[in-house]
């Protein structure tokens, strides 16, 4: 088993130094100089070469690319070209934010998404499964920027309960704070809750057709343990595959999200970094997204093969 | 099509099972509620983006300077914005926008994602191997953090923001025709072709390709609404189309900053938006049911 894992380990250090490439290319083929950036509008020619020379640009392309490489593999992502800070600090005042909110839109849309689903497959054709897969099409359709204007017109604009953007103040008490919270939460999980509501829908009505329930119903278990212990177990195994997709969803819908609601976190840093042409941030930023990314998806892949003994054999 | 085939004629070479006939699968499509109810909305919005110029009130960039965020009145149906714009004609040329963006990105990865699936799927070995790992690199990033960090090389602009959206739909049609080219290249029609010593480029796109294109047609289908969300998005951002093309992305970035002096202005963009997006997606439903019905529905898509 822990040969498995250090081998799918493995398997994505090719991946990831690709990756890593193209992160690299950002700031060589993006618009824009880094020293005139940091140099100011009115630098001369020689301190611009100076600059240059300072921020290595001077240096052949593969040099450059080796020593950013080496640099962020020691977690040193450089500096920012306009707030003259670590990259390394900005990210990791900006990822407990994005954590916060991702969480607890993950908590929500489970908590919701997840009891719909199975109601929605248990009465299939009913009224109740015909609002659930009405509601969760409008879910996935709503643009989250849309969702978010409403939201913060219907209360901050009309009724005043809650605030229309940032994070809070950290001087305040935690329920002060978590007023901030409720409007991106709900965004987010708005359409996630409705990918799961949909994919735990048709997980539960294919297992539901199962033989294995029809022997649990032909041995006169009753509705609800046919339902729980039965299909529901078998049901959960396909559900496990869409969460590392969800959560990369999950991470762009807080790119968006937090747009909406000045919301400081990650997705927030790289957008504004993007507009302000601050490289280094972008690099930093986009490495950490793909690590958290290719990590998740795997967790969730090694999950899935200790849950299904039948994927694990097929694999081998 | 019942055709007895006697039984001391040879076999024919196996086809593929033939494609339903469009007007099989049209009459499939309408016959279906959801299907036919995503179809004509859309054909209304197509139909609105192409006539928009005859029927939008006002020229969509025409100042009204008299009336800046107007509510909606007799005059401006919608209302105006910021700058006194109509915002009604403003929404209309909007659906060009979002429907050419939609169009453009998935054609574009649909006609390059073939090429390359056809491919790495006919001649396997290191042309595969290289072509994968293309796409398992584009795949490690987040759909949305991959258009931003394409928009960030390439620059900003709608082109550019079309363009980012045909590149993370690729390694989903790259995919899809590779694994259709691998099942269809041991079939006996394809034998049959190379055995007569067609060229490799002929056996892939004159052989090959056709029995696929239906697979690409659903996925163009099914990768169309995500498409228009994300290049909305990208202009909401201010990465995509910029101002004063009007787009239902940065109308809404907009209409953010006005919320509390003109309530409606936000409405309008997001609804249609909201709208295009829901008639699409229940477009593509219907077109997969009509064209394969023995498909079991599977929940997740846009990741």
């Amino acid at each position: 088993m822990i040969r498995h894992v250090l081998l799918r380990v493995l398997q994505l250090v090719p991946t990831l130094f690709l990756a890593s490439i193209v992160v690299f290319f950002i700031i060589v083929k993006a618009p824009g100089d880094p020293a005139q950036i940091t140099a100011g509008p009115e630098a001369t020619p020689e301190q611009l070469a100076a600059e240059r020379a300072r921020l290595g640009l001077d240096k052949p392309l593969a040099v450059r690319y080796a020593v950013w490489l080496s640099d962020v593999a020691r977690l040193n992502l450089g500096y920012s070209l306009l707030a003259r800070r670590q990259v390394t600090q900005m990210i990791g005042e900006a990822v407990p934010q994005t954590l916060r909110l991702a969480l607890a839109s993950m908590t929500l849309s489970i908590l919701i998404g997840f009891p719909i689903g199975i109601v929605a497959a248990v009465r299939q054709n009913s009224r109740l499964d015909a609002a659930v897969t009405g509601l969760s099409s409008i879910g996935l359709a709503v643009p989250s920027f849309w969702l978010g204007i409403l939201l913060i017109l219907l209360f901050s604009v009309r009724l005043h309960w809650l605030p229309p953007s940032g994070v809070g103040d950290p001087d305040e008490g935690s329920l002060y704070n978590l007023r901030y919270l409720v409007m991106p939460v709900v965004t987010i999980a708005a359409s996630n809750l409705a990918v799961f509501a949909r994919f735990v829908r048709s997980a539960m009505i294919d297992a539901l057709a199962a033989d294995y329930v029809r022997t649990a119903r032909a041995k006169g278990l009753g509705a609800r343990a046919v339902v729980v212990r039965h299909a529901l177990k078998n049901a959960m195994i396909p559900v496990v595959t869409i969460l590392g997709i969800q959560f990369g969803r999950l991470l762009g819908g807080a790119v968006v999200t937090e747009a909406v609601f000045a919301y400081s976190g990650i997705g927030r840093l790289s957008v504004l970094s993007i507009l302000n042409r601050d490289y280094p941030v972008v690099q930093g930023t986009l490495m950490l997204v793909v690590c958290l990314f290719l990590f998740v998806n795997l967790a969730v892949d090694l999950t899935y093969g200790y849950l299904d003994p039948r994927v694990k054999a097929q694999e081998a | 099509m019942a055709t007895s085939i006697p039984e001391s004629r040879p076999k024919r070479p196996e086809r593929p099972p033939a494609a339903a006939r469009s007007t099989t699968v049209l009459r499939r499509l309408f016959g279906e509620r959801k299907g036919a109810a995503g179809s004509v909305c859309l054909a209304l919005f197509i139909l609105v983006a192409a006539v928009g110029p005859q029927i939008t009130p006002y020229n969509p960039i025409e100042l009204h300077l008299d009336a800046q965020l107007a509510p909606p009145s007799a005059r401006f149906w919608w209302g105006t914005d910021e700058l006194g714009r109509d915002i009604l004609s403003r929404v209309i040329y909007g659906a060009r926008v979002s429907l050419a963006a939609g169009v453009l990105a998935v054609a574009l990865a649909g006609v390059v994602g073939v090429a390359t699936g056809l491919l790495s799927g006919y001649l396997g070995g290191w042309t595969d191997a290289v072509i994968s790992r293309i796409w398992d690199t584009l795949l490690a990033f987040p759909a949305i953090f991959l258009a931003i960090g394409i928009v960030t090389i390439i620059g900003r602009g709608y082109l550019n923001a079309v363009l980012a959206v045909a590149i993370i739909n690729l390694p989903t049609f790259a995919r899809l025709v590779r694994a259709s080219t691998i099942s269809l290249k041991g079939k006996d029609f394809v034998e049959a072709a190379r055995a007569i010593g067609a060229p490799s480029g002929r056996i892939m796109f004159k052989t090959i390709f056709p029995n696929c294109l239906s697979l690409v047609v659903v996925q163009m289908a099914v990768a169309a609404p995500a498409a228009i969300l994300v290049e909305a998005s990208l202009s909401y951002l201010g990465l995509g189309s910029q101002p004063p093309t009007a787009s239902w992305g940065n109308m809404l970035t907009a209409a953010q900053s006005y919320l509390y002096r003109s309530p409606t202005y936000g409405i309008f963009p997001g609804a249609a938006l909201t709208l295009v997006v829901i008639a699409l997606n229940y477009f593509a439903d219907g077109l997969q049911d009509a064209i394969d019905p023995r498909r079991t529905r599977a929940g997740a898509r846009m990741s």
